[in-house]
């Protein structure tokens, strides 16, 4: 019975299908408001899903001097360690069935893992254009992932835990702090939108420089898979800052539970979005000296300001 | 990164509209070299002039560009009309100025949006090209056509303008001057926008002298050069404009002059209704055309357009030969990529507005590339070498009754 209940949270709730669902429904969710924002009509509803079908449908092709194994296997891959990520975070605090300490750490890496997969599969596709791509994608890697990692971090140590539910339940015992968290909210955003490459820090994949990054090569299932990885990493992305920044409504029914962490989700994703409306691409050395100029010392600050909080507030 | 690496943008790439070879070398994301090929689009256009009467030509003339049809056709005009010594009426001057002005509005809108695009901001790609439907609008309203309007003949034009078309243009153009004082604060103020334009593809003034530029290209290098008041047409030199220069010598200052150039326009077009003078809008001109020849020099959005015309007495051009602005300002491309990066080729390849089939006219070939010769081919030699070209891929055009 234990088996089968397990069973049902994985492939259902909170589980792939799910997920699936949320995450096609957040791409067109994101497009719609990109073109509202733009004073265009925008797609249908079920525009993400169509594209996804046509995708599977369509001939795979794979170029002559490209690594076939590490070709086929990089969208896998890359689709598997978001999942995964997924269900360590708790956005529905009573479905968590893989929690334990340092599930944040572990997340962070988990969603490290796709811009690995782009990277490789943009050197194993032998293009220029993907070679490129994909040593912009790397670039990038070191300009977001540390303020990132220092903007997770700083309600972790304020909560003291490096558990997600750890950190929920501290904020759930101390309802005002959460709002102290709001530069590292403000990091972290930004450099969320520069793991999800899109502009302005769309730089792996700038369409008008070189074609479509890392993806140039990549037709059929292949990209359908990347795709879906890239819209569940969002949703993935965005359920982890809603976790951790905005720890609230937390003690509601399973159901309202649900739908106020959909709430959250959509809400950031919303700030995304409209974020990726109102600037121009800029370029990756900007883009470098930005985030190492800005980002890091305000992650730092964060950090700095919480530890005085700790030892002012919770002694 | 010491390794360096060529890669080709175009003749097809996302970031170019039309077919064109750009190849760039680059060390890491520098460029350390880069090269134009053109000749993708030779569309035969001067040579097929000859072959039609003047009439036909103008709207042959006219289909050379789909952005500046207007210019072309008014330019090639204007050397007939010199030729023959006609008298053309004042109204319809007046009317080839105001569509020429729309015609600048939606030229320099578009390319307000290609740039924003090209550097990733496709919000205000949407915003520019909604406004420039106001334009396509006005332009259809006037003339029937969004595109290739038709509106030019020689010793005239062929439609009239009424008073509710007035009316409506100048509702329009206040607008979009509303909108165009929006983006100019965009572009001042915007801090993405201000650091992907700054610095990038710099011309110095003497470069742009020395290697041609012309237009809005040419004015941001603060080269003080309009062919609207140096050498007034149509009815310029009724209407006051200032000529917009600027001293930035780059891609910002090329969105500056152009985001200048349309204040301007508004202006041109509200005296230009202010002053329409009554009477007919065109004369009876004879098809035939005396001997003769001459340049007519128009400045179109992109910059000056040059168009040459010999007259030999027949209904029929002897020679018709154009150049199109891109042509004057591709050269300066390599200058403006030296010591860029990567990531500026889109745009400073869009900043010169480039209408690469408009530039095409190659006649020349490059017969054997092993001993460097090359040879010019007459008429005929072009023609036989097509024939062949065709036949040996299994297209025989002696088959086609008319062709020997």
């Amino acid at each position: 019975m234990a088996f089968l209940n397990m069973l049902y949270h994985v492939l259902f709730f909170p589980g792939i299908i799910f997920l699936f669902a949320v995450s096609t429904f957040a791409e067109y969710y994101d497009r719609k408001l990109y073109a509202r924002l733009q004073n265009r009509v925008g797609p249908p509803w079920f525009q993400p899903l169509a594209d996804f079908i046509k995708l599977l449908g369509k001939e795979e092709i794979i170029p002559s001097k490209a690594d076939a194994a590490m070709f086929k296997l990089m969208p896998i891959i890359a689709l598997t360690s978001v999942i995964t990520a997924f269900f360590l975070i708790p956005p529905w605090s009573r479905f968590t069935h893989f929690s334990f300490e340092g599930d944040l750490i572990a997340i962070v890496y988990l969603l490290t893992i796709p811009t690995f997969t782009y990277f490789l599969a943009g050197w194993y596709s032998t293009s220029l254009y993907a070679m490129i791509g994909s040593a912009r994608s790397l670039f990038q890697l070191f300009a977001y992932e540390i303020p990132l990692f220092l903007g997770v971090l700083a309600p972790a140590v304020l909560a003291n835990t490096w558990s997600i539910n750890g950190i929920m339940r501290f904020y759930n015992h101390h309802p005002g702090y959460w709002p102290l968290n709001i530069i590292a909210f403000v990091v972290t955003l930004i450099a969320l939108q520069g793991k999800l490459e899109r502009v302005p820090f769309d730089i792996a994949e700038a369409e008008t420089e070189i074609v479509a990054g890392p993806f140039t090569e990549y037709s059929g299932k292949l990209l359908a898979f990347f795709r879906l990885a890239i819209d569940i990493e969002m949703v993935v992305g965005s359920a982890l800052l809603s976790a951790v920044f905005l720890p609230f409504w937390l003690n509601l029914s399973p159901l309202l539970t649900v739908i106020a962490s959909l709430i959250k989700i959509f809400f950031i994703i919303t700030l995304l979005c409209v974020l990726r409306t109102i600037v121009a691409r800029i370029k990756i050395n900007q883009m470098i000296s930005f985030c190492w100029n800005y980002l890091v010392p305000a992650a730092f600050l964060q950090i700095l300001i919480n530890l005085v909080l700790k030892e002012a507030l919770l002694k | 990164m010491t390794n360096k690496v060529t890669i080709p943008i175009g003749p097809q790439h996302p970031a170019l509209k039309e077919p064109e070879s750009f190849s760039i070398t680059l060390e890491g994301e520098n460029i350390v070299h880069s090269s134009v090929r053109l000749g993708y689009n030779h569309r035969g256009i001067e040579k097929a002039a000859e072959q039609r009467t003047y009439i036909q030509d103008i709207y042959l003339i006219e289909r050379v560009c789909g952005i500046c049809s207007h210019s072309h056709s008014t330019c090639f005009i204007q050397a007939v009309e010199e030729i023959g010594k006609f008298e053309v009426p004042k109204r319809a001057l007046y009317i080839r100025t105001l569509i020429g002005e729309l015609e600048r509005l939606h030229s320099h809108l578009l390319w307000l949006g290609v740039a924003g695009h090209e550097i990733g901001f496709d919000t205000l790609l949407m915003y520019t090209w909604r406004d420039r439907e106001i334009v396509m609008d006005l332009l259809q309203m006037l003339t029937g056509n969004r595109v290739n309007y038709g509106i030019n003949t020689i010793g005239g034009v062929r439609r009239d303008i009424t008073a509710e078309h007035v009316k409506q243009i100048l509702k329009d153009v206040d607008t979009l001057e509303e909108r165009t004082k929006y983006y100019i604060k965009l572009g001042t103020q915007e801090v993405t926008l201000a650091q992907r334009l700054s610095g990038v593809g710099t011309l110095s003034h003497d470069d742009a002298v020395k290697l041609g530029a012309v237009g809005p290209t040419a004015r941001a290098s603060s080269v003080d050069r309009d062919i609207r008041r140096d050498d007034p047409y149509a009815s310029y030199a009724d209407v006051k404009f200032n000529v917009v220069t600027d001293n930035h010598n780059d891609v910002y200052g090329r969105t500056l002059v152009r985001l200048g150039e349309l204040m301007v326009s508004y202006s041109i077009i509200r005296q230009i209704l202010d002053k329409l003078p009554e009477g007919p809008v065109s004369v009876r001109v004879p098809r035939k055309i005396p001997v003769g020849e001459a340049l007519s020099r128009y400045e179109a959005p992109r910059g000056e357009d040059v168009h040459y015309v010999k007259a030999n007495g027949t209904d029929k051009p002897e020679r018709v030969k154009l150049r199109a602005p891109t042509l004057a300002n591709v050269q300066a491309v390599s200058k403006m990529l030296e010591d860029g990066h990567l990531a500026d080729v889109p745009i400073v390849i869009a900043a010169i507005d480039p209408c690469f089939s408009c530039t095409d006219r190659i006649t020349v070939t490059v017969n054997n590339r092993a001993s460097g010769s090359s040879q010019v081919m007459d008429w005929e030699g072009l023609r036989r070498m097509g024939i062949e070209h065709y036949r040996k891929r299994g297209i025989d055009f002696r088959n086609i009754k008319g062709i020997k």
